[in-house]
């Protein structure tokens, strides 16, 4: 339908700061892996990380990696971001099915954005960002 | 049936001209705020001097990046002596959430005349791209990277959902436009004043899809100031007194920080989290949204007006998208006239304060765009991170 395929927000742009609940998610992205908190207690996932299990209030947290699968909720197809008037972006809310209710806000990339669909199956891939980092974000299987 | 709270009254709603973003400077914060609070003073008929109390909100921020400062106001405005000061936690949920705020200071008798004003200036930091702006937390690192960068983009995902849901289509956020335009073409102060059809609408250039330029609101400045006083007091203030019906602030966990963390449960994703407030609202008040005669929903984008139309039960969840089809929310022939001073898609964006004065206006029956023996206005807060609010304002009996 169109030339554009999505993509994200250049690399180099993209920072990200870490506390104590969220680094170990991080620092599995680095080495290519996803990875969700469950409670090391209960076993319920959150994400966001945050320091205690809602539901059990346990501060034990156990990273549980993933399949790398995950399925869109829902989406938007974002035109322009400040500095960069011509990107286009598929910014997703994805489920992840082996993290129980727990969802990533993440963009699906290398699609034409007329194709994201609610239910879309994607599958994880990393890309480098400043300081060394890198982010999960999810194309389609 | 009970006959709701109405141990306080607004006496005074004031508010200076809106502008365009970047042309309210040379003024600060400070003088927008301080006029809007002079001129509520005026409304009321009482000194500056009167204020004891200020009950903010948006944790006392003015817009995005300033503050708003009791002593500040104490020391310019010569306020001799403040015995309440504090504000309601986040941001623009709190809006109609605030004025509660003033009655708990005015029924446990910390103070008597509370003042709950909002400034905004957009010129450092505009609302459009706030969250691209703010330093990534940690938490927020599982959000920024994702090219969301404002509140508009962020909702643009709930909106999708309830499309997806419920089969709303772009024609029902169009409508809303469209009617708060259609509300605006008569009021001076009002910053767009030009008519809008459907085809304005759908050329309109797409900003987060599914929402497009004219689902946004505006990014204007300015200042709106409120006074609440205990009920028996405002008998003796130059207006009819306005009585505080209802008024909740809060929320549930399942909807908790909202666009912020996305991790909603379905039921709720695609909704304006206003449902445990206007239960709250309702059970204050013995009414429920039948009796409601006009409804200033906070529109800071047009998808969230369906989903507090459905939230407070105008009509059932779901079906939001063809109520407003309908033409329920036209204030020439509507149901349920909303947002009858073109709201912040068509008047001024002044986080959720100039629903708050077009309430007032309507129970005094002064309102530009009246709504013909008005008795009960519901004003809301911004759908956002918890606490969200909604306020009921009554006609003196």
């Amino acid at each position: 339908m169109s030339d554009v395929i999505a993509g994200t927000i250049p690399g180099e742009l993209i920072t990200i700061t870490t506390d104590g609940a969220t680094e170990p998610f991080w620092q599995a992205a680095k080495e290519g892996r996803l990875v969700a908190l469950a409670c090391g207690d209960c076993g319920h996932f959150r994400m966001p990380p945050t320091p205690f299990c809602p539901e059990c209030q346990s501060t034990e947290k156990s990273w549980v990696e993933l399949s790398g699968r995950a399925t869109v909720y829902s989406f938007a197809v974002v035109h322009g971001f400040p500095g960069l008037p011509d990107i286009t972006l598929v910014p997703a809310v994805v489920n992840l099915p082996d993290a129980g209710e727990a969802r990533l806000v993440t963009n699906v990339i290398g699609i034409d954005p007329a194709d994201a669909k609610i239910g879309m199956e994607l599958t994880v891939d990393f890309v480098e960002i400043a300081d060394g980092w890198k982010l999960p974000v999810f194309r389609a299987v | 049936m009970t006959n709701g709270l109405r141990d306080v009254a607004i006496v005074g709603v004031g508010a200076t001209p809106y502008y365009r973003r970047g042309e309210s400077a040379p003024q600060t914060n400070t003088e927008l705020a301080g006029k809007a609070i002079l001129a509520a003073c005026e409304d009321a008929g009482i000194s500056v001097k009167d204020i004891d109390g200020f009950a903010y909100y948006s944790g006392a921020g003015a817009g995005y990046g300033e503050t708003m400062d009791t002593a500040t106001f104490m020391e310019t405005l010569g306020i001799p002596e403040v015995t309440f000061s504090a504000a309601l936690t986040s941001g623009g949920g709190g809006s109609a959430g605030a004025i509660g705020l003033a009655r708990a200071a005015i029924v446990s008798g910390d103070a008597k005349v509370v003042v709950t004003v909002m400034a905004l200036q957009q010129e450092k930091q505009r609302l459009g791209s706030v969250f691209a702006a703010a330093a990534p937390s940690p938490l927020n690192s599982f959000l920024q990277p994702s090219g969301l960068s404002g509140p508009g983009h962020l909702m643009s995902v709930m909106a999708r959902r309830h499309m997806h849901m419920y089969g709303t289509t772009r024609d029902a956020f169009a409508e809303i436009a469209i009617s708060s335009r259609q509300n605006a073409l008569n009021r001076p102060k009002a910053m767009q004043r030009k008519p809008m059809t459907k085809e304005d609408y759908f050329n309109a250039r797409m900003i987060a899809e599914p929402l497009c330029l004219f689902d946004f609101c505006l990014e204007t400045e300015g200042a709106v100031a409120v006074i609440t006083m205990a009920a028996d007091r405002a008998k003796d203030t130059k207006q009819k007194p306005v009585p505080v019906v209802a008024v909740a602030h809060g929320g549930t966990k399942d909807w908790g920080r909202a666009f912020g963390w996305f991790g909603m449960p379905d039921e709720t994703f695609a909704s304006s989290g206003h449902a445990p407030i206007a239960k709250r609202l309702y059970a204050q008040s013995g009414l429920t949204a039948s009796d409601i005669d006009v409804a200033l929903l906070y529109d800071h984008f047009t998808p969230m007006v369906v989903m507090q139309l459905e939230d407070y039960g105008f009509c059932a969840k779901g079906e939001g998208g063809a109520f407003v089809e309908s033409g329920a929310i036209r204030y020439d022939g509507g149901s349920i006239p909303v947002n009858t001073h073109g709201g912040q898609l068509s008047e001024a964006y002044i986080i959720g304060m100039t629903h708050i004065k077009e309430a007032v206006e309507q129970m005094r029956g002064t309102a530009i765009n009246q709504v013909k023996d008005a008795e009960f206005a519901l004003a809301t807060g911004g759908p956002a991170a918890l606490p969200v609010s909604g306020l009921i304002l009554g006609r003196d009996a």
